[in-house]
């Protein structure tokens, strides 16, 4: 119960106008800091859900699969520059931001990861982080704005963000794989109980 | 044994129901994977749908105001810019100098020539300003314009039903999308090009335009 209302209360934080305002003025901070953290406002929310109805779930999502594929889905319409676009001048797909990346990504992000054996966890990382990487150099070089809200500085700035946090996270992830500290979830590949 | 591959086909039926309902609508949002950019879209949404245009009073660089209704019957490129642009409105006036040079080569004086209109949309140009800048491009006034509303509460309608979104920049400057905007014979906009389209690009469009009036004219009534 208080992980949902912590859940709900970040998404409430965000959704306050002078917050909406302050981090969608600049892209990077709204590509990087209020898209994220909707997203993790929706996994520390769905933290609160009892055990009974995490096997109820867990019966539609075996291995964590079709969770982090709707999570794989939702997330990269949010990496679409038309997408931030939209946000910017529709209510209606500003709402759909505010209600697809906590329930569309966060929630089945977090029900499924722990479900993901090393393979699908390391196969998600493998591609998740050089899309980021790709999106973020695209953003840099473009000679063209791609967003018609923001400035090209400002995109420049999102891909250098976007570029950073794939080679920090990707850095990060590499060190713990080659220390072995991911290795626990081997137990995954060998045989899923 | 029966449970875990009853749940492994609830899942294989449940990804297939997200990947292809996700897929679906990822496809709807980027028109199949061809659009990420909303200046794309809109491009596309044009030639699709030519849109009626609002009658919104301008005047031009000597004062004389005029609308786009005005010139019914013949082809309009409209660029929208302001005179102290110093990065891509520079770009699209060239585009339109040649355009310009183009259709004097070719001596159509007459009807069929294309019409050429600068909008400003800084409240800071006046006439004045606007005059210093057809100079500098050596434009006559006439078969190239430079406009601003009359009115600056009609700005807002004539940028939206075009697709321009304006913001302001730091030193006084705006970032907008540049383009040059076809309007066709009946006053629609109908075609979106590069703001540095060359004089055949704009041929080839303005045929297109035609063509497809003449399909939609020889369709068989209802």
């Amino acid at each position: 119960m208080r992980a949902l209302l912590a859940g709900a209360l970040l998404v409430g934080v965000l959704a306050l106008p002078g917050m909406r305002e302050a981090l969608e003025r600049v892209m990077a901070t709204h590509m990087l800091v209020q898209i994220p953290l909707l997203a993790v406002a929706g996994a520390v929310a769905v933290t609160g859900l009892g055990p009974e109805w995490k096997l109820r779930i867990d019966a539609w999502n075996r291995g964590g699969v079709s969770g982090m594929l709707l999570a794989l889905i939702a997330s990269s319409w949010w990496m679409v520059p038309r997408a931030l676009d939209l946000a910017l001048a529709s209510p209606a797909m500003e709402l759909t931001k505010f209600v697809t990346l906590p329930l569309m990504v966060g929630v089945p992000l977090a029900l499924s990861w722990d479900r993901l054996g090393a393979i699908g966890r390391g196969f998600v990382i493998a591609n998740v982080l050089p899309m980021w990487a790709v999106v973020g150099w695209l953003y840099i070089v473009a000679p063209v704005r791609l967003c018609n809200f923001y400035l090209v500085e400002q995109q420049v700035a999102a891909g250098f963000g976007l570029l950073g946090a794939s080679v920090v996270l990707g850095v990060a992830v590499g060190a713990l794989a080659f220390r072995g500290v991911g290795s626990p979830s081997l137990k995954g590949v060998s045989g899923e109980r | 044994m029966r449970e875990p591959l009853a749940s492994w086909l609830r899942t294989a039926a449940t990804s297939l129901i997200i990947g292809a309902g996700g897929g679906g609508l990822l496809a709807l949002g980027t028109d199949t994977f061809r659009v990420f950019t909303s200046e794309q879209a809109r491009r596309n949404a044009v030639e699709r749908a030519p849109r009626a245009l609002p009658k919104v009073a301008l005047e031009d660089q000597d004062g004389r105001p005029f609308d786009l209704a005005a010139y019914h019957g013949r082809p309009v490129a409209v660029s929208f810019m302001y005179t102290g642009c110093r990065s891509v409105c520079p770009l699209a006036s060239q585009g339109f100098e040649r355009l310009d040079r183009a259709e004097w080569s070719r001596s159509s004086a007459g009807d069929g020539r294309l019409q050429l209109i600068s909008v400003s949309f800084d409240p800071r140009d006046t006439p004045d300003r606007l005059r210093e800048y057809a100079s500098l491009y050596r434009a006559d006034g006439r078969g190239w314009r430079f406009a601003r509303v009359r009115e600056m509460r009609d700005l807002g309608l004539l940028l939206r039903t075009f697709g321009i979104v304006v913001i302001p920049a730091p030193g006084g400057d705006f970032q907008h999308n540049a383009a040059v905007h076809l309007v066709d014979a009946e006053g629609r906009l109908a075609r979106v090009l590069d703001p540095d389209a060359a004089p055949d690009q704009v041929d080839r469009a303005l045929a297109d335009m035609a063509s497809t009036r003449n399909l939609a004219a020889k369709a068989p009534a209802r």
